[in-house]
């Protein structure tokens, strides 16, 4: 079997990060290793570092996974969680720049089809160019 | 002035008492212009570091300033998190490369301000911890080895936060308010505040 890029959604709210994987989940399956995580350690609004590891490990595949966020501390905690990967995951690993939900529908869709993470990154970032 | 073991400990416990005991005044400068979690998300990750508080003074210093660093990352749940935790991961790497305090305080605490920046993609005047932790660096480059310096440090904090009331946050949650924002304190620079102040309080006490 063909790998395929695994997705990461990370939302300040556990429950839009749920929602998303729904979505996402509705459009390709089982096809794709989709992984989500949302709120702060005490379960309040915000995200945790230790939770987005936890993610990406579970989407892990050998293309790489892309990380879709909505707002600023989201993306902060997840380039943070990059780094704190073990060495050689780090490099597979992007955080895209795009709007959470259409972002991680078209990055799965894509991903589906047996892309590039440069690929998926690509398609992702594009709905926020222009 | 040199940092014993005993000194470090102390420093730490009264700097995250002061951020624990100022959460509810970070939260209400965070609901003028966030999203009203800076105070919680401080107090949080300082409680963490209190919790580790025995285990970490047996660290030597670089270690331990690391550690800091990733329970910060680890427990804080916010932007601020990653950005006073790569502070202390980043000084306390500048440290393990043959630096020593107090001599080369400056270059220490200027990796960690290095480190904010870049984490947080921003620069001073921006209405971010940075404007305070920037004028702070300056005055450490300045003023390290004079006798006033302590006090110095302290005035310096002080005012750099007022400063950055009549700036327009263009980095952060506060952004999105655009000019709305102007007239506020920014509660990332109060935080950084109340973090140099009780260190500087500590190392008066304790001398």
């Amino acid at each position: 079997m063909n790998d395929t890029v695994g997705i990461v959604i990370v939302s300040h709210s556990k429950d839009i990060a749920k929602g998303t994987a729904d979505m996402v989940r509705q459009m390709v399956g089982s096809e794709v290793k989709v992984a989500f995580c949302g709120g702060d350690p005490d379960g309040g609004l915000g995200t945790n570092v230790s939770l987005i590891i936890d993610a990406i490990n579970s989407a892990w595949s050998s293309k790489g996974v892309a990380i879709l966020v909505d707002l600023g501390g989201a993306e902060t905690n997840s380039e943070m969680a990059v780094e704190m990967l073990e060495p050689e995951r780090r490099d597979f690993v992007v955080v895209c720049n795009a709007p959470i939900v259409e972002g991680a529908v078209m990055a799965a869709t894509e991903a589906a089809g047996g892309s590039t993470l440069a690929q998926v990154r690509a398609v992702a970032e594009e709905l926020s160019a222009g | 002035m040199s940092l014993q073991p005993e000194t470090f400990k102390t420093l730490v416990k009264v700097a995250a008492e002061q951020v624990i005991a100022s959460a509810p005044e970070l939260t209400s400068l965070d609901q003028a212009i966030g999203d009203g979690d800076h105070g919680t998300n401080m107090k949080r990750g300082f409680e963490a570091v209190l919790n580790k508080l025995d285990a970490i003074s047996e660290q030597p210093l670089h270690e331990a300033l690391k550690t800091i660093g990733k329970t910060l990352v680890m427990t804080v749940g916010g932007a601020s998190g990653p950005l006073y935790g790569s502070f202390f991961l980043a000084a306390g790497e500048a440290l393990s490369h043959s630096k020593q305090l107090p001599d080369d305080l400056a270059e220490v605490f200027g990796s960690g301000v290095s480190a904010v920046s870049a984490r947080g993609r921003s620069q001073a005047g921006e209405k971010t911890m940075l404007d305070v932790l920037i004028p702070v660096l300056e005055t450490l480059k300045t003023g390290t080895g004079r006798p006033d310096l302590i006090e110095q440090v302290r005035n310096t904090a002080a005012e750099a936060v007022e400063r950055t009331a009549p700036m327009q946050a263009t980095k952060g949650r506060a952004s999105y308010l655009g000019s709305r924002s102007v007239g506020h304190v920014d509660p990332g620079a109060r935080s950084s505040c109340v973090l140099v102040q009780a260190v500087c309080a500590s190392l008066e006490g304790g001398q």
